[in-house]
């Protein structure tokens, strides 16, 4: 598989943990494309001095040959991959905690309710 | 050494967003090591693979490799999700209303 092909299946497999799998749904939200945005700005300034100054080289049948700020434009769609999967890990981890304290909060009123409902 | 500077420098430019923006995502340690995990393995891995199929190549590193993975690698996917979080959570900081979670937010 070129470097082409595997970032098709890499952003795949993001949008299917983000709105499948744990279903984060991130990609419809304003708060992660700003996000994003500001990782892919960050992105092009060190992913173009890495490839510029060549010390990541690539090799020219692997990719389809178009370049941003030196860097093969496929490494666009692996950030993308990378970034969106780390961020519905991290929001699924929060929703979990929360879900967890919820349910500990609600089994404390039931057994405080308990004596209530028997009096 | 142009690698591991151009890594520090990202955890030293986002590191306010952290100390002065107060988004705490170094002071949650277990659920940064939780979304980091599944990342780093997926990503390795697949660096791994793409180094075994000669797909990119690396030049003028430390030397030090875990398999045929370099050190700066390693640490790659794990510097750069980090970035990724506390850029997230300094958006989030800054627009309260933006909500993330269609399952209710953190505080």
């Amino acid at each position: 598989m070129s470097y082409t092909a595997a970032c098709v299946v890499g952003v795949a497999g993001a949008l299917t943990l983000d709105l499948l799998v744990l279903r984060t749904r991130l990609v419809a939200r304003r708060a992660f494309w700003t996000a994003y945005g500001i990782c892919l700005l960050f992105q092009l300034i060190v992913n173009g001095v890495l490839t510029g100054h060549r010390l990541v080289t690539y090799a020219p049948d692997a990719i389809s040959g178009a370049r941003v700020i030196y860097a093969p434009v496929e490494d666009i769609a692996f950030g993308f991959s990378l970034v969106l999967q780390t961020l519905v890990w991290w929001v699924w981890w929060g929703r979990r905690a929360r879900q967890a304290r919820t349910n500990a909060g609600t089994a404390t009123d039931a057994r405080r309710a308990v004596p209530t409902r028997t009096r | 050494m142009l690698y591991l500077f151009v890594l520090l420098a990202c955890v030293v430019v986002t590191l306010p967003l952290e100390l002065v923006l107060g988004v705490r995502v170094y002071r949650r340690p277990r659920r940064l090591l939780l979304t980091l995990a599944p990342v780093f393995l997926v990503f390795v891995g697949w660096d791994a693979l793409a180094i075994h199929a000669g797909q990119w190549s690396y030049h003028r590193l430390t030397g030090v490799h875990v398999g045929n993975v370099p050190l700066e690698e390693l640490l790659f996917f794990l510097v750069i999700p980090t970035c990724a979080v506390l850029t997230l959570e300094a958006v989030r900081r800054t627009k309260p209303s933006w909500r993330v979670d269609n399952c209710g937010d953190d505080e």
